[in-house]
């Protein structure tokens, strides 16, 4: 199986990247090809990184609450660019009354506080999606 | 002398603090050779002040109880401040949202979903002035949470003061102020190192002549703490961080004594109860002989460390919540045996949201009872002679000396910062930390050991879009309805003053009583000095 390539990234004004920074580490000492954007990044910086960057995850980290708006635009603009077979995990402190909100748009994992570093690369590892071969993509 | 520990079986867990510092059996004289009492301790109120800056420690005055609050629109936060004052607090505390803390408009593209979230949304003047309504400026203390936007916000509740006649000469509070632990740490900063630090000389000695009772600068350990840093690494950063600010502050030609007196600072109360009160002894100790021994300074108000302590947000947990009044406890009473002079405790509901109303007051009744029932604030610095303590102040003391020579030998913190050092230093205590969580050589109740199946709820705090749809509609009408060309003409003179070398606030004072926005005052100092890129380290 191809090294898992993950985009991490902070989207929004928050500059808290102690988890961000801690689970790109505990990815890449698991294997995976990482790469941090760096802080308050705009979904379409986001989705232009993942594109570039042929990421299969997109890891989130959100602490200041924007996390539903930040979420519904990088989940419209990553269907819009045919990129639907790339994995969203969010990390964050995310409201129990927004977990449904999050699923329905496509997020397929929420990591609040207290989440192992082992859970995260588990479920990433069996969740990424395959990848179609090269150039299969663009069909549309 | 040497006290025998009996050679029994020890529980099979590692003797560290959380900050992974070794921990003997037991202390005894011999861990502190050449003890001496007036070097190192002195009586309280007495160099190096290592037993506190009050000759009467807690007998004299109490420490401040400042609850930091902020959330929604102004006037939701106004109604908090009302209720904290009447609840008994004794001082405010300004938590500001995102884009108020980045420089940016509630209609900034960047202010998406950001709007009164982390905390109260500023925009203008007339936000303030619904901040404060009600609540006389003569009558409190203000620490407002504000750093590259501090000139700003400090300009907006000076105007205020004007407005309720009130003389900048008797007001008192503190702005943080802090860029240095901003490129460290929070990474809540606009301009690069340099303009940023032009603009705390600016506030330093503005403050000197016109506003003499207010704290110009929080200088914080707390979110470097936050980031992961160990103890002695927030200690260390600190401290080295305070005396950039100082060599500034003399580099743009002012005198120590002049402005050193205001600066304060701000530290994390942490869980590792024995170490926390030796982390601010040592704080005391260090800070009086850098400030006497590196600046020459005279004045006693130049060598004494106050400083503000926070319960440390980190520790708390979303599962079992209710353990957090505990953690904050615990952490609450460390500070106050440290000898903290202002404290704000932490809800237990913050590992899930913005405290509500009864959890904000639980987190303030918890400092009155430490403060009236518990007897721990009759004698003044109780572990002071401990063994054990003294030992740890006395490592502290060490430590910090080392991490002075290495930034020191780098050419200063600002160079520090430019090539990653406090920044990587952190990224790794902070990796080394979630691993022993992992591996379970760190047990967090509630999370990696003695976990409940059953989920203890609590109520939470909901902040939806309507405050962000109302101040979005404040700052459409203010622009409508002020004097524009007054606003362009002052923020004119902000970038002129910007890009000379006059003292940026009076150019900000006369923005701000012109109704121009925090975004607007900002964005004329990005269009002189541009914004700051970091290097993300992982």
């Amino acid at each position: 199986m191809n090294t898992i390539r993950v985009v991490i990234a902070k989207p929004g004004l928050d500059g808290h990247d102690r988890g961000a920074k801690v689970i790109a580490r505990a990815l890449r000492d698991a294997g995976m090809e990482v790469i941090y954007t760096g802080l308050r990044q705009t979904p379409e910086q986001i989705v232009a990184a993942a594109l570039q960057e042929d990421a299969d995850v997109i890891g989130l980290s959100i602490l200041s609450g924007a996390h539903n708006s930040i979420c519904s635009r990088l989940m419209e603009l990553l269907r819009q660019k045919g990129l639907t077979d790339v994995l969203v995990v969010l990390g964050g402190i995310i409201p129990d009354a927004d977990l449904p909100g999050l699923k329905a748009m496509g997020v397929s994992a929420v990591f609040r506080p207290g989440t192992t570093m082992q859970d995260i690369i588990d479920f990433v590892q069996t969740h990424r999606i395959p990848r179609l071969p090269a150039g299969a993509k663009a069909a549309d | 002398m040497t006290a025998a520990i009996p050679s029994l079986r020890e529980r099979d867990v590692p003797f560290q603090t959380v900050s992974g510092r070794p921990i003997d059996r037991l202390y005894t004289p011999e861990s502190l050779p050449n003890f001496d009492y007036e070097r190192e301790l002195g009586d309280p109120g007495a160099y190096p002040f290592t037993r506190g800056i009050h000759p009467t420690g807690y007998a004299g005055k109490l420490w401040t109880m400042r609850q930091f609050a902020g959330f929604g629109t102004p006037e939701d936060t106004n109604r908090r401040y009302r209720a904290l004052l009447a609840a008994g607090a004794t001082g405010l505390s300004v938590a500001f949202d995102l884009p108020t803390l980045m420089g940016r408009d509630p209609d900034h593209p960047l202010s998406l979903g950001e709007v009164g979230k982390c905390g109260v949304s500023v925009a203008s003047l007339a936000d303030m002035e619904a901040l404060f309504d009600g609540i006389p400026l003569a009558d409190v203390t203000t620490s407002m949470t504000i750093n590259s936007p501090a000139p700003m916000i400090f300009a907006m509740y000076l105007v205020l003061a004007e407005r309720q006649h009130v003389d900048w000469q008797t007001i008192s509070g503190t702005i943080q102020n802090d860029i240095l632990k901003e490129f460290i740490a929070q990474k809540e900063y606009i301009y690069p190192p340099r303009p940023s630090m032009r603009l705390i000389t600016d506030i330093f000695a503005f403050c000197a002549s016109h506003v003499p009772r207010w704290n110009t600068i929080s200088v914080s350990g707390y979110h470097i703490r936050e980031a992961g840093a160990t103890a002695a690494q927030e200690l260390a950063f600190t401290l080295r961080d305070g005396i950039e600010y100082v060599q500034a502050g003399t580099d743009a030609g002012l005198a120590v004594d002049q402005f050193v007196p205001r600066m304060s600072f701000f530290f994390n109360a942490h869980s590792d109860f024995f170490e926390e009160i030796a982390k601010y002894r040592a704080a005391r100790r260090i800070w009086a002989r850098v400030m006497r021994d590196r600046f020459g300074a005279a004045d006693d108000r130049s060598l004494k460390l106050r400083f503000h302590s926070q319960t440390a947000g980190v520790s708390l947990t979303a599962q079992q919540p209710m353990n957090n009044v505990m953690r904050t406890a615990l952490q609450a009473l460390s500070a106050v045996l440290g000898g903290t002079n202002s404290l704000h405790t932490n809800s237990l509901d913050e590992a899930l949201a913005l405290p509500t109303a009864e959890a904000a007051t639980l987190a303030l009744r918890t400092q009155q009872i430490l403060a009236y029932e518990t007897g721990v604030t009759s004698a003044i610095d109780p572990f002071g002679g401990s063994y054990f303590v003294e030992r740890l102040t006395r490592d502290f003391e060490e430590e910090t000396e080392r991490y002075f020579r290495t930034i020191d030998g780098m050419g200063g913190m600002i160079a520090a910062i430019e090539r990653g050092y406090p920044q990587r230093e952190i990224a790794d205590s902070a990796y080394r930390f979630q691993q022993d969580v992992e591996r379970k050589r760190q047990i967090v109740v509630g999370v990696n050991d003695y976990v409940s199946e059953t989920r203890v709820a609590v109520p939470t705090l909901q902040i939806d879009e309507s405050a962000a749809r109302q101040q979005l509609a404040k700052v459409d009408r203010l622009r409508r309805t002020r004097n524009t060309v007054a606003v362009r003409r002052a923020l004119d003179r902000l970038r002129r003053m910007a890009a000379g070398t006059e003292n940026t606030m009076p150019a900000l004072l006369d923005a701000v009583r012109a109704y121009a926005t925090v975004g607007e005052m900002c964005d004329a100092l990005r269009d002189v000095w541009g914004e700051y890129q970091e290097q993300a380290i992982i």
